[in-house]
């Protein structure tokens, strides 16, 4: 079929991006130099180098940290919640104004294919700030009680697969809720929350109400070391996110944590096998991979795993992996060499325990961070491709034959974030939802994200809840 | 036929002649609402609070209009027409920002003593009357009519009968937004002639009395009796307070859904 019909390349141009020579952090209204060497942010498509940006040292994390807690306590708090709510209303418009900016630049920061930063991150991300927008005169009715007071200045580090929304997630709810901000945006991907905090001085926000500081690890334990934060929010992987609960034990700071997750995605034998093909697909290749929630455990029913199994095989046929600029593109670049690394090593892992490796044929660009689509049939739940979250284009697949049994499978992990269950049962569905130990649970869908929705974990994959009506307890002193 | 438009700081000079409403323009305009309702009632809330909020910044561009028209029109000094047109931007805004939370907030999922997963949902109740206050021609107006539509009914508004300019040109504002056409449909004339037909019409499924003469609130009520029409009377009308919910609460109907639960 291929010999007929052939995409034509259809890339978005990379001057939408107004890429900079050099990106500056935003401490106290100002775009400043950190007191560290700049570092380089680098194209995982082809590894060639996009811009300098600031590196941040302590100093500049306490001078963020100082002027939040400023801007806090002389302005921000003071303010009728109506007026905060304008600044987050002017900030959604903005992103939407600048949407075709910022979704290529997040495609050239992050690798992640141009029909995903421009249908999925951008849109969401202003949404984000609307919908909260709207909260910020209505926190009465939020089921906190009279006048729910915020909590002060937070501390706010995100990760690198979701960079602008991440940030939407996080500064959102903490505006709207009265507090402000210290935002430190993951190293590999600074540009869009740079973006941002242009976007925030052109709304005129006040100095302090909103910084962005960059810089890797060191930084972002600085903000969590800090005494000056009455809040730490943070998205990432479940080792760190150990670390900085341990760090905050003997502070009262208020927490909370999205971290890894090792979703069970569970197919009945009385599922569409077409819609639930799409869904597996959607769940585990939507962002390489590189997603908390994937769906990397594919749980089928043993009476149609072959047939499953075979529908997947000819759908990863035709799944496009390369330039992430292209419009056609499905699977974009590994964010990172490191990733791309912990990737392998995982993947060498199951190969080794045993498992049954498949890939569809495939040509990947020779620069850049690339790993092909991948499944393995025959693992079981000791592997470690079973038990460990790769955070890469990888499906595990392992079968089941009655309900309790996809049950028990599907909660035989550490995590708890999401879960997806397909059969043309309703109650079914229902029954399956409540008895998984899960944050999210998706009923012959996947992978769906709404500013209303809350999200978040269950055990190790963190606690409190992001969106909706819920993601305010989380900036509230309640 | 026309109605003047009067200013009470000048009842002599006319400002502009507002169109006279007819009963059949009262049909017409409920013909309208009901067709738009399955569009409106159906998008999702965060489009309506999309289209909603984009109102309030067309209304921000024109502020100085509505400000001239408003102090014509309740005899305010030019500041205080000013804070009344500001407030009334503010309202938009406030209640564009209900369209995905109202559910949100009054919604429940009810803890049913069996394998059930019941929940109620908060439904516009379809086409609402409303007959806008008389006093305040564009806060009140906006305060009465935008929780009608955030809520995601159609409406027909009676404006205000001696003080229509500000509505008038809302109407303008309202056609040049995304707002579908037949989600608002406003008449001018003399609300005492038009109130009893939108009061009778079966085809309403709700009514606001915020406009309606006292003394003509007994038969208003009467005559929505025919069809069991959810009738409004809000107890206290300041304006610049704090709107509260009750608006939000009063044209929604509750959906309660059961689905059993089990393998």
């Amino acid at each position: 079929m291929s010999k007929v019909f052939q995409y034509a390349p259809a890339p978005e141009s990379r001057e939408i991006a107004r890429l900079k020579p050099s990106y500056q952090m935003f401490v106290n209204g100002e775009f400043r130099d950190g007191s560290s060497e700049p570092v380089k942010t680098i194209n995982p498509a082809d590894e060639t180098p996009l811009a300098e940006v600031a590196e941040a040292g302590p100093k500049d994390v306490d001078d963020a940290i100082r002027a939040a807690r400023r801007a806090y306590e002389g302005h921000w708090s003071k303010l009728p919640a109506a007026e905060r709510g304008k600044y987050l209303y002017r900030i959604a418009r903005a992103i939407q104004e600048r949407a075709r900016e910022l979704a290529v630049l997040e495609s050239l920061d992050n690798g992640k294919p141009i029909r995903e930063s421009r249908d999925v991150d951008i849109p969401l991300a202003a949404a984000h700030f609307f919908y909260y927008a709207g909260w910020a005169d209505k926190l009465d009715y939020a089921g906190f009680g009279p006048s729910p007071r915020p909590l002060g200045v937070a501390g706010q580090i995100i990760p690198w697969n979701f960079p602008l929304l991440m940030a939407a997630w996080k500064i959102a709810p903490a505006l709207a809720c009265g507090n402000t901000v210290v935002l430190k945006p993951a190293e590999t991907t600074p540009l869009t929350a740079l973006v941002l905090a242009e976007i925030i001085a052109e709304a005129d926000l006040p100095p302090g109400v909103v910084n962005v500081v960059t810089g890797g690890p060191p930084i972002g334990q600085a903000i969590v070391e800090h005494d000056g934060v009455d809040k730490i929010a943070f998205t990432g992987s479940t080792e760190v996110g150990k670390i900085i609960q341990r760090t905050l034990a003997s502070r009262d700071t208020k927490l909370t944590l999205e971290l890894g997750g090792k979703a069970a995605n569970i197919v009945f034998d009385d599922a569409p096998i077409d819609q639930a093909v799409e869904g597996i697909v959607n769940g585990i290749f939507f962002n390489q991979g590189q997603v908390c929630c994937a769906g990397s455990r594919l749980l089928v029913q043993e009476s149609i795993a072959g047939e499953l199994v075979d529908s997947l095989k000819r759908r990863l046929t035709t799944l496009r992996v390369g330039d992430p600029l292209d419009k056609n593109t499905d699977v974009g670049a590994i964010n990172s060499a490191a990733q791309l690394a912990r990737v392998r090593e995982l993947t060498e892992s199951g190969v080794e325990e045993g498992a049954v490796r498949w890939s569809p044929p495939c040509e990947l660009p020779g620069r850049g961070y690339w790993f092909v689509p991948t499944m393995f049939t025959d693992v079981s739940q000791a592997h470690r491709i079973a038990r460990e979250e790769i955070f890469g284009p990888v499906l595990s697949v392992l079968t089941f034959r009655t309900p309790d049994e996809a049950v028990l499978k599907a909660n035989n992990t550490a995590y708890g974030l999401s879960a997806g269950v397909w059969t043309e049962k309703g109650s079914r569905i229902l029954a399956m939802a409540s008895r998984l130990r899960a944050g999210v649970v998706w009923g012959n869908t996947f992978n769906r994200f709404d500013p209303t929705a809350p999200f978040g974990g269950y055990k190790e994959s963190g606690f409190g809840r992001e969106g909706g009506r819920h993601g305010l307890e989380a900036y509230l002193d309640v | 036929m026309r109605s003047r438009a009067r200013s009470p700081a000048a009842l002599t000079r006319s400002p502009a002649h507002a169109a006279q409403a007819s009963r059949k323009d009262v049909r017409d305009a409920v013909r309208a609402a009901r067709s738009a309702f399955a569009g409106w009632s159906g998008a999702t809330a965060y489009n309506r609070g999309q289209v909603l909020y984009r109102v309030a910044e067309l209304l921000e561009g024109r502020r100085a209009q509505f400000a001239d028209e408003v102090a014509a029109a309740e005899g305010l000094s030019a500041a205080r027409a000013r804070d009344a047109v500001d407030a009334a931007i503010d309202r938009w805004v406030h209640y564009a920002g209900w369209t995905d939370k109202f559910t949100q907030v009054v919604g429940t999922t009810d803890p049913v003593a069996g394998p059930y997963f019941t929940f109620s949902l908060p439904e516009p109740t379809g086409v609402v009357g409303v007959l806008a206050p008389q006093d305040s021609s564009l806060l009140g107006l906006v305060s009465v009519v935008a929780p009608v539509l955030a809520t995601g009914n159609t409406a027909v508004v009676i404006a205000s009968q001696d003080r229509p300019l500000p509505a008038v040109s809302l109407t303008e504002v309202l056609a040049t937004s995304d707002l579908p056409g037949g989600v608002l449909n406003l008449l001018t004339g003399f609300t005492g002639e038009l109130a009893p037909w939108l009061a009778a019409h079966r085809d309403v499924n709700a009514l606001d009395l915020t406009g309606a003469a006292s003394a003509a609130r007994a038969d208003l009520r009467a005559a929505a009796a025919e069809n069991v029409k959810r009738v409004y009377v809000p107890r206290a009308t300041d304006w610049t307070a704090a709107p509260g919910l009750s608006r939000l609460h009063a044209f929604v109907e509750t959906k309660t859904v059961w689905h059993p639960i089990g393998i």
